[in-house]
């Protein structure tokens, strides 16, 4: 009995928080028809926008994906004094705000900021920065425990035989670690292409030009264009259900492994 | 290997995206959140002129406060319209913008509106004046004077139409309190989103521009608006940047916004013409008691007065809201 | 052959040119990307002396309100994650497989759409004839969505490496099942519970996107912290911004402390 209405509660917990405001966006996207909001997605700004969110993940997803197995490495393999701080730190963007990421940026590359005058700011080499920023420990924080788990054994086996460092690298550690990766990875570009807070302080909201998709959702919004911000919203949704899908294809390998 | 291959040729992609206009001169007009229609409009009028061929535009809208700060950090900007002058004064203190910029037939002005109140469809609550917002069980929406010009605009006719009901300094203060303590339900951050959030139901009266409240209505939305009869008179600035590279074309194209032909254009989207002669053509309601800026003491002291977040009229209101 | 495995050092497989450009690579990355930016926001709160913007009452009232309803939105995520998890891994019931992959939907969904989304159905026309938006109801309504899968992800692979027989030994004497939960399992979870916990609580106070559209803002009463910096910043004050964003990362800094300390206790425990 007592199974059961636990189950209730929890699967109502989630119907109510979940499945209800989700379906709501597909329903208000679709309202008026299917055309209408192909349209809207079919504008040319909305395709700059997302132009612009899938140039930006495209090179965030590869530097962090390199950043966090190197690092990852640096942090299991090699004890360097003083690298536990890396590990802390690697963390910090899950827990900060995405405006204080904004308004960092805003404060490095403004007018009078350190690195201020190289046209960083309110253009593309920005947003792909602060999607860099918020994108960045998702890799690392995949590979670090399978590498601790996975232990050096083969590593040192290899090396006996006197297989080169890359070798090692290429045939041992990296296929053990393949699928951390991968999981690492998809989790990067679904925060990558949904970021908006600091996208939303560094942008500049130039039409057509440093527009991202999350940014084009928030502005037609205020602009009256409902149909176009649902629309946009359904390829956001899509992406993210996509995500979900492979995300839940790649975990398992992780837990029965 | 391959994954490297792909790496590069994105970074190899994104400068190539960056650039990509056909046109001669791009001009980067940089304004405050609510002219965006109108320009939809006027900018392909422009570039129909002898002067506007060849040129190309890229605009940005934001809030008012926002839009001067990011130009200050580097955002680039040939043209910009503001909601307020003081935002202006801001890019002057940078030597973004000449300090003689509202030295010209229309002190720097392009646009006009008035402060109104916009109410559901049929006015069930029955507003009509300032006195009405403050009966039992009205709900006022109003940007956040913090962040939002629109706001301090909506704050200064308030201050302003209670002066001009006959009340003292201290008197309207004590209305502006009342008001904000009882009755405003919700303030959002720029005037657009205070009208997404009325127009998404919250509220029985909004304050705003005229012409967001005519915007709204071509907009298909089911709401009404009425002007006080004392109400303040709205100037939105506009000026071409010091640091213009283009600044013959940014100068026909301001030029361009005083024709007849460029303010019908804001008049059709709502906007209180400049020009005397357009004025004529559009049938806008003339408030009795209409005053400027000048009227509560112009910009200088009113920022100060009303607006330091530390010690102000405003910030002693908005802190009496708390808990 | 045999001489050399034995000559061999402690687990450093690689040689130390390979292991000094991970080190330097990801020192430098993490530098550029990471640590420029938040010491030139450090910086400019200095420079400004802006300190004293954080104790601006309307800056003091943000604060407070995030914190609480972050702890708030994080102990009730204790419970209720808890109970999504334990569900998850113990229950079973058709279309679990579905469920189990809904629950990273918050984290896959971009924050403006769920604002969006949240505001169209706890909004003022909601459909379901909740009217939330613009109260704090709708601020934690909007924390509860996008928190759901930090505690759920942290508790459900404990729970599946659980062994069971102890449980099953308990039930065999006879103690009931929630006398179980809480002697034999719950002891067991604790460290995920509060690590996810944590998580939860970090995300909640930094939260923008979701919350943005649906709080109202309305000073002293709705406005949370990341939309009171921007408000700062977009009143053209990043000084005062910074000030407060400062206060955010000090917060965001002990929280990863603090789960760093969980995790080595957790471990410790372990072996």
């Amino acid at each position: 009995m007592g199974r059961y209405l636990l189950r209730c509660g929890a699967l109502g917990y989630l119907a109510v928080l979940l499945l209800a405001p989700v379906g709501l966006v597909f329903y208000r996207a679709f309202e008026h028809g299917f055309w209408p909001a192909w349209h809207a997605i079919a504008s040319p700004d909305a395709m700059h926008a997302l132009k612009l969110t899938l140039v930006a993940a495209a090179i965030a997803v590869p530097a962090n994906m390199v950043f966090g197995i190197l690092c990852a490495l640096a942090i299991v393999r090699y004890r360097v004094p003083g690298f536990r701080l890396v590990n802390a730190l690697v963390d910090l963007p899950l827990a900060l705000s995405p405006v204080v990421v904004g308004l960092s940026l805003l404060l490095l590359y403004g007018r009078n900021g350190w690195l201020g005058g190289h046209n960083v700011l309110f253009a593309t080499p920005a947003i792909v920065l602060a999607t860099i920023f918020v994108s960045l420990p998702f890799v690392v924080r995949e590979v670090v425990p399978v590498l601790r788990e996975i232990g050096t054994e083969q590593e040192q086996a290899a090396s006996t035989l006197g297989a080169s460092g890359f070798e090692i690298f290429r045939r041992i550690t990296l296929p053990s670690i393949r699928w951390a990766v991968a999981y690492g990875v998809v989790l990067t570009t679904a925060r990558a292409l949904g970021e908006y807070g600091a996208v939303r302080v560094v942008s500049g909201n130039i039409v057509g030009q440093t527009e991202t998709t999350t940014l084009f959702v928030a502005n037609r919004y205020q602009d009256f264009e409902t149909q176009a911000a649902y629309a946009a919203s359904i390829v956001l949704a899509l992406i993210a259900v996509v995500t979900l899908l492979l995300m839940n294809r790649l975990r398992p390998k992780e837990e029965t492994r | 290997m391959r994954r490297i291959s792909i790496v590069v040729l994105l970074v190899l992609a994104v400068p190539a995206l960056a650039a990509g206009s056909t046109k001669d001169v791009k001009l980067a007009l940089v304004a405050y959140s609510t002219p965006k229609d109108a320009y939809t409009k006027i900018i392909p009028a422009f570039e129909k002129t002898a002067a506007g061929r060849g040129v190309g535009f890229s605009q940005s809208y934001g809030a008012s406060g926002e839009q001067a700060r990011a130009v200050v950090q580097g955002l680039p900007a040939d043209v910009i319209e503001l909601s307020l002058a003081p935002d202006v004064t801001t890019l002057v203190q940078s030597h973004l913008v000449s300090p003689s910029w509202d030295k010209n037939a229309y002190h720097g002005i392009v646009t006009r509106s008035v402060v109104v109140f916009v109410v559901r469809s049929g006015n069930t609550k029955h507003v009509r004046t300032w006195n009405d917002l403050l009966r039992p069980g009205v709900q006022v929406v109003t940007p956040n004077p913090f962040t939002s010009g629109g706001a301090r605009w909506n704050v200064m006719a308030a201050y302003g139409g209670a002066l001009r009901a006959g009340k003292t300094p201290k008197q309207a203060i004590a209305y502006l309190t009342e008001l904000f303590k009882k009755h405003v339900v919700a303030q959002p951050s720029s005037a657009r989103e205070a009208l997404q959030t009325f127009l998404s139901g919250k509220g029985d009266v909004l304050l705003s521009y005229e012409n967001e409240a005519i915007l709204a209505k071509n907009k298909g939305q089911s709401i009404n608006w009425v002007a006080p009869k004392a109400t303040i008179l709205i100037e939105n600035p506009i000026a071409v940047t010091s640091t213009t590279k283009h600044a013959p074309q940014a100068k026909a194209f301001v030029k361009f916004l005083y024709t007849a032909q460029a303010q019908s254009l804001f008049a059709e989207t709502g906007y209180r013409p400049v020009l005397k002669s357009v004025q004529k053509k559009f049938h806008f309601t003339s408030p009795k008691q209409l005053f400027t800026i000048g009227y509560v003491g112009g910009w200088t002291k009113v920022q100060k007065k009303f607006f330091d977040p530390n010690s102000s009229v405003m910030a002693t209101i908005e802190r009496s809201l708390g808990g | 052959m045999a001489a050399r495995a034995e000559a061999l050092p402690l687990p450093r497989s690689w040689p130390s040119g390979g292991a000094a450009l991970a080190v330097a690579f990801s020192t430098a990355y993490l530098s550029l990307i990471v640590l420029l930016p938040i010491a030139a926001l450090v910086w400019a709160t200095h420079a400004h002396a802006s300190w004293q913007a954080v104790s601006s009452p309307q800056a003091v009232a943000a604060l407070k309100l995030t914190v609480l309803v972050s702890l708030g939105v994080a102990v009730f995520q204790a419970i209720a994650g808890t109970a999504v998890a334990w569900t998850l891994v113990r229950d079973s019931f058709p279309g679990q497989s579905v469920v189990n992959a809904l629950i990273d939907l918050p984290f896959a969904l971009p924050t403006i759409v769920t604002s969006l989304t949240l505001l169209a159905l706890y909004g003022p026309r909601s459909p379901v004839g909740v009217d939330a938006a613009f109260t704090r109801w709708a601020i934690l309504l909007a924390l509860l969505f996008v928190t759901l899968p930090f505690v759920v992800r942290t508790v459900q692979p404990v729970l599946v490496e659980l062994d069971r027989e102890m449980e099953d030994a308990a039930a065999s004497l006879g103690a009931s099942t929630f006398a179980i939960f809480r002697r034999v399992v719950l002891p067991n979870i604790v460290p995920a519970i509060l690590s996810g916990v944590a998580l939860a609580f970090a995300r909640a106070v930094g939260e923008f996107g979701s919350v943005v559209l649906v709080s109202g803002n309305v000073p002293f009463r709705t406005e949370v912290a990341s939309v009171y910096i921007l408000g700062r910043i977009e009143s053209g004050d990043p000084a005062g911004a910074a000030a407060v964003s400062v206060v955010l990362l000090g917060i965001a800094l002990v929280v990863l402390l603090g789960i760093g300390a969980i995790r080595r206790r957790a471990t410790r425990h372990d072996g």
